[in-house]
């Protein structure tokens, strides 16, 4: 279940360069939507709609947030739209993260995967720990936002000039080691998210993963965002982002 | 009283505007929005005889108003159609045009038997995908090829069959010829335009089947055209599609010479879309006093 219609923005900000974070007044899709699903933006001028994930769901007010990249012309566009305008959007899609009452978990994003793991933590509050990494101290984003929902935070970045220089995944494997998770949520590129995987596997935690796509439609009809999964015979199927995902379990996925 | 209603090879459409094979599934993914009943048809995803993978991803890629894909045919096959897709179809009050590919001309002719008797209303013989290696688009390049393949499924179909014909050629309108010569009921047109598009950052071609099917806006001036060239070439029904997107583009098409609409890529832009197209044909009909949308098609009065 999805809408599709212009919804307006009732905050706007930068959070850093070329990161972009909207808040828009959405009642009925806020309603139906959780952590980890996305929205197919539409930006004028573009042909195709840009999916982005929702970053944080807010029931009560009625809104949703999403947090963007400039990553070409079309996200351009969209990143020119200001509070009191109007997004046209298709939302919520996919399916999205799955919550264990009870439960440990650890959400584990990288640059653009940081944030669709603050609605996930937000579920877990004090039981969670949100370990994000960053290029730099520049690009560094919505830290606040975790500690704000009571959720423990690992900041990494590539260079050191903020938090602890090195990788998530490295940061992952020593929490793992003292202070064992029973679940793993995790948005980082695709090279990282396998060794996500292989840790998850290795230590017997469960573990969801969010894969990114190219694609036209959003909802499934298309067939165009696919990614490689085990069928039930063990060979390697297409499914779609879009609708069997965005988020997988990572024992479904065949990694490159 | 129903301005809309079309008839098309013998099959009563309420209203001429079908959502084309390929981009709208079998309609699952957007009854939440509206009921199917509000459409002419569905044109459903492309059946092939046993199940297929498709192509690796990338299989996507924008471009001016308009988007290239290289989904190569993804589907279940005809048995997991009939078996789930066409039961929940039936009870949808709107045609249900199956759309068959075929590698060789006797799988196209299998598909065509296998559909016999069933509910499927009209078949559509897609002889032009551009993103398979065989079959697809090499059936509708060459004249004598298209019409063997319309040939076998004609004579083992039960139903109206309609030819999907590719624009990748020389003259469409020789193709079309030879499809009517062999049987076929109708042609619908255009299928995508082969495409390309460079990440010119890597280098590297970013669809990873290299190229792929135009279509969206960027392609209407185009089937207006071959529409109009092969409804002056032929006397069977013509159904046009290819960067329709409004209802002007609709009224613009069918003056063209099309009985029928199909509408593709614009559905990504806007699920509504062809809800849209609908609402506007009625009041363009009412505010021109056209008491029914057929008496528009192939209207032009060429200069």
């Amino acid at each position: 279940m999805y809408k599709q219609g212009q919804y307006r923005i009732v905050s706007k900000k930068n959070l850093a360069k070329g990161i972009f974070d909207v808040e828009i007044s959405c009642p009925h899709v806020a309603r139906l939507a959780g952590p980890g699903q996305f929205a197919q933006v539409a930006a004028e001028g573009y042909f195709l709609r840009r999916p982005i994930s929702i970053c944080d769901i807010d029931k009560d007010k009625g809104t949703i947030r999403l947090v963007f990249e400039v990553r070409g012309k079309g996200t351009e566009q969209l990143s020119r739209l200001n509070e009191g305008e109007l997004m046209d959007i298709m939302a919520p899609l996919g399916n999205g993260f799955k919550v264990v009452e009870g439960v440990k978990a650890v959400c584990v994003g990288g640059g653009i995967g940081v944030p669709p793991m603050v609605g996930i933590a937000r579920q877990y509050g004090e039981n969670c720990t949100a370990i994000s990494g960053f290029r730099n101290m520049a690009a560094v984003i919505l830290q606040e936002d975790f500690r704000a929902a009571g959720v423990k935070t690992v900041l990494c970045t590539d260079d050191g000039s903020a938090g602890r220089k090195g990788f998530v995944t490295e940061a992952l494997e020593e929490l793992v080691s003292q202070d064992k998770p029973d679940i793993i949520y995790a948005c980082v590129p695709m090279v990282m998210l396998k060794k996500v995987a292989a840790v998850a596997e290795k230590n017997g935690i469960e573990c969801q993963v969010s894969l990114e796509e190219r694609m036209a439609c959003g909802v499934g009809a298309c067939l165009g965002c696919a990614c490689k999964v085990k069928g039930e015979n063990g060979e390697a199927v297409h499914k779609h982002v879009c609708k069997n995902g965005p988020v997988f379990d990572s024992k479904e996925v065949v990694f490159p | 009283m129903n301005r809309l209603s079309v008839e098309f090879c013998g099959v009563e459409f309420k209203n001429p505007v079908v959502p084309a094979s390929g981009t709208y599934g079998y309609g699952r993914e957007y009854e939440c929005l509206y009921p199917l009943s509000k459409l002419g048809g569905i044109s459903v995803k492309g059946t092939t005889l046993h199940r297929r993978e498709g192509n690796p991803a990338p299989r996507i890629a924008e471009t001016p108003s308009g988007m290239l894909n290289s989904v190569g045919l993804q589907n279940g096959g005809v048995e997991r159609f009939l078996d789930t897709e066409l039961p929940n179809l039936v009870t949808k009050d709107t045609r249900v045009i199956a759309n068959i590919a075929g590698s060789t001309v006797e799988e196209c002719a299998e598909l065509a038997a296998r559909l016999k008797g069933t509910a499927v209303d009209m078949i559509e013989l897609n002889i032009s995908c551009p993103n398979v290696k065989q079959g697809g688009a090499a059936f509708g390049t060459d004249c004598t090829i298209a019409g063997q393949v319309t040939r076998a499924v004609k004579d083992n179909s039960d139903k109206p069959v309609m030819v999907k014909l590719s624009p990748n050629v020389t003259s469409i309108a020789d193709i079309a010829r030879s499809v009517e010569a062999n049987g076929a009921d109708a042609v619908s047109l255009i299928n995508t335009l082969l495409g390309m598009r460079i990440d010119i950052k890597t280098g590297r071609p970013i669809l990873r089947n290299n190229v792929g099917g135009l279509s969206g806006p960027a392609v209407f001036p185009v089937a207006v055209r071959m529409v109009w060239q092969v409804a002056n070439a032929v006397k069977i029904p013509v159904c046009g599609m290819g960067g329709v997107s409004a209802w002007e583009d609709a009224v613009e098409i069918m003056m063209a010479g099309a009985s029928l609409v199909q509408v593709g890529a614009a559905i990504f832009r806007d699920p509504y879309a062809p809800v849209k197209i609908i609402e506007g044909l009625e009041r363009y009909c009412e505010d021109n006093n056209i008491a029914n949308i057929s008496e528009i098609v192939g209207t032009v009065k060429p200069w």
